[in-house]
């Protein structure tokens, strides 16, 4: 068994009744591969970790892995994270979502997760498109596609999450593809490692559901336009803004400081037992 | 020596409370240590006094973007062993209902408060009410078992809220407080000290060594122990339906005996969770059946009836669900008359009516203007069907 391999297996809950549910292809193992990887160069203990997952295909995963796990409701789970976050400090937080997930139903807790900084990486797998339901359009899924409830064409313009997470005060974002592996395992160490609220979008293909639909291939023809349609965010500083339009931004977008609400919090306790304020 | 250090840190105190102010103190009395909420009239004073005494105590809250929010992040601080709650009104808890099936599901203890205001929508959000009876039973979609506890005094208000951290912590199970603005906003007389002798129950935990716990397995009591987020029982929770190691499961003769279990934990421990008082109604030929502040005016008109040489009784109901059967079974013994006097277009009285199959006659009293039922209003309609 290769290194790599044996790595992975560490990680995995064998009493768990595998094959999984992803399609053969699917790029959440990828991502999968990654969140494993980085929390192994870390060193954290299972102990330590919760993995939080709203619904659809990635909310599948916390199962099949050794943490404390928790499959919560659609679009809720960054609210189930601040719970445990504010609760138990010591835990560290991941919390694994789509796009529909995050930016359509938990669009709300996306933007004041971020804003609150609370103390917790998510990980959002965006690859436009509602799969497990069968193929319906997401707020990622770009204007002029199809999908089963777009049949016409997607009339709506699509959400950016990396840059809307930005704009609502995350303070680590990251971007990368399933194509980009390497650069993934890099970017949830950092995420992993930074105080606050961190996230990092990962560019995923779902060629069962979007890709078929709008005739893009097979899994690693999608992979391949991943490599072809990303670009290292240094390289695009550079550029003008007509040469970036079809092009995927991706490493660091966003690495700053701000203080981390349980931080705060602590302060307010502190405030609160002294009896200032009232 | 010992006992005078005892005593110093003891403490005994009249208090003049609101309803909401001795949820507070319930709540922290029963070990509370994790709030989260959206402001709400008119729960919103639970919010803000626990925003001051939680971090007073190391505990924590939290206001969140939305009622959804505030029950998830509840449920979160609630599996890491804290226990946690929320409160608020209609229409917070139309939107809690999603959280709430999931903490059924999973059976993670939590309390909700809900102070109910006048619906449907934005209602009447200053003005008392009893119209979430049926959302409290029935809001969240799926076949599942819940608890609901009611307060009319003050003092109700204070000990319910412990009993429902109780039933949350010993059954797994989201427990409810339904309150009406009157209570709520109320101030009675309270004394308020640690001498008293207050059972407070927490959470049963797995002994046994974590590679032997089975998290979802029935027990006699049909409540598994609860292992906490990072104490070395590393499990998986879902609102999927799931086999008893807590996995997804879509088998039948796994599903059948689950959801058979979560109504079971209940249903066998009935007679430990409905609390009712009966008053006067040994020898009652009408019955009066009420809760929340309802049940004072009623008390009221019962004496007044009483005096009129009428006999008539008090059934006050405290639990709510799983409705007192059994209560009313026992009223129905002398009683040829039944009277439901509820804030609400008749709610409750359904339930009366479904344990009465046809032995009395039941009669209600609705009233769903904002305002109060007053003691008149009950001695009237005792008189007119007696």
């Amino acid at each position: 068994m290769p290194e790599v391999t044996k790595l992975i297996h560490k990680y995995l809950r064998h009493d768990k009744k595998f094959p999984h549910v992803w399609c053969p292809g699917c790029g959440i193992g990828i991502m999968l591969g990654s969140l494993i990887r980085a929390i192994d160069r870390i060193g954290y203990e299972k102990d330590d970790i919760v993995l939080v997952s709203g619904i659809g295909c990635s909310g599948r995963l916390p199962v099949y892995v050794d943490f404390n796990t928790l499959h919560t409701t659609h679009g809720r789970a960054l609210t189930f994270a601040t719970g445990i976050k504010l609760a138990k400090p010591s835990l560290k937080v991941i919390v694994i979502m789509g796009d529909g997930d995050a930016v359509a139903i938990g669009g709300n807790h996306f933007i004041h997760a971020a804003r609150r900084n609370i103390d917790v990486t998510a990980i959002i797998l965006n690859n436009s498109i509602y799969g497990m339901t069968g193929g319906q359009y997401s707020p990622t899924t770009p204007y002029g596609m199809r999908s089963t409830t777009t049949v016409y064409s997607n009339i709506e313009q699509s959400f950016r999450i990396s840059e809307l997470a930005v704009t609502a005060g995350a303070v680590f974002v990251g971007r990368g593809t399933v194509y980009h592996a390497r650069l993934l395992d890099d970017l949830m160490e950092k995420a992993f490692l930074k105080q606050g609220f961190s996230v990092v979008e990962v560019i995923a293909h779902c060629h069962t559901q979007y890709g078929r639909q709008n005739r893009l291939g097979t899994a690693v023809e999608m992979m391949e336009w991943q490599r072809d349609h990303a670009l290292p965010v240094e390289k695009a500083l550079k550029m003008k803004s007509e040469e970036l339009q079809e092009k995927i931004l991706i490493g660091v977008l966003v690495d700053k400081e701000l203080p981390v609400y349980q931080d705060e919090y602590e302060k307010i306790r502190e405030r609160a037992k002294a009896g200032v304020g009232r | 020596m010992k006992n005078q250090r005892e005593r110093k840190s003891s403490y005994r105190k009249e208090l003049l409370l609101q309803g909401n102010e001795a949820v507070v103190e319930g709540a922290l009395r029963a070990g509370c240590r994790f709030f989260a909420g959206y402001p709400i009239t008119p729960a919103t004073e639970v919010s803000e006094i626990l925003s001051v005494k939680l971090p007073q105590v190391d505990g924590a809250f939290i206001q969140m973007e939305d009622e959804i929010a505030s029950l998830g992040a509840v449920i979160g601080a609630s599996l890491t062993g804290v226990k946690s709650m929320t409160a608020t009104s209609g229409p917070g808890f139309s939107l809690m209902q999603e959280n709430l099936g999931f903490a059924i599901i999973a059976e993670v203890p939590c309390v909700i408060v809900n102070v109910m205001r006048g619906g449907p929508s934005t209602g009447l959000p200053t003005l008392p009410s009893q119209s979430d009876v049926m959302q409290a039973r029935w809001g969240t979609h799926g076949d599942h078992p819940i608890i609901v506890l009611s307060a009319s005094t003050v003092r109700e208000c204070y000990d319910m809220t412990i009993k429902a951290f109780n039933f949350s912590e010993k059954f797994r199970i989201p427990v409810i407080v339904l309150i009406d603005e009157v209570v709520a906003h109320m101030r009675e007389k309270m004394v308020l000290s640690d001498r008293e002798e207050i059972e407070i129950f927490n959470r049963v935990k797995p002994t046994m060594p974590p590679e032997w716990y089975i998290p979802y397995e029935d027990t006699p009591s049909g409540v598994p122990p609860m292992a906490n987020f990072g104490e070395g029982y590393r499990y998986h929770v879902t609102g999927l339906t799931h086999d008893i190691r807590g996995f997804p499961t879509s088998r039948p003769d796994e599903i059948g005996p689950f959801i058979a279990r979560l109504h079971r934990k209940i249903s066998q421990h009935f007679s430990e969770i409905q609390m009712g008082e009966f008053f006067q109604t040994e020898d009652a030929e009408i019955t009066v059946i009420a809760y929340g502040s309802v049940a004072r005016s009623a008390k009221r008109a019962v004496i007044e009836a009483r005096e009129k040489g009428m006999k008539v009784g008090l059934l006050k109901l405290i639990t709510i669900w799983p409705f007192m059967r059994s209560a009313v079974e026992k009223v129905l013994q002398t009683s040829k008359v039944l009277i439901v006097p509820e804030m609400n277009m008749g709610q409750i009285s359904r339930e009366v009516k479904r344990v009465n199959r046809g032995i009395a006659k039941v009669f209600t009293l609705n009233k769903v203007d904002g305002t109060i039922i007053t003691p008149p209003e009950i001695l009237s309609r005792i008189m007119e069907v007696s």
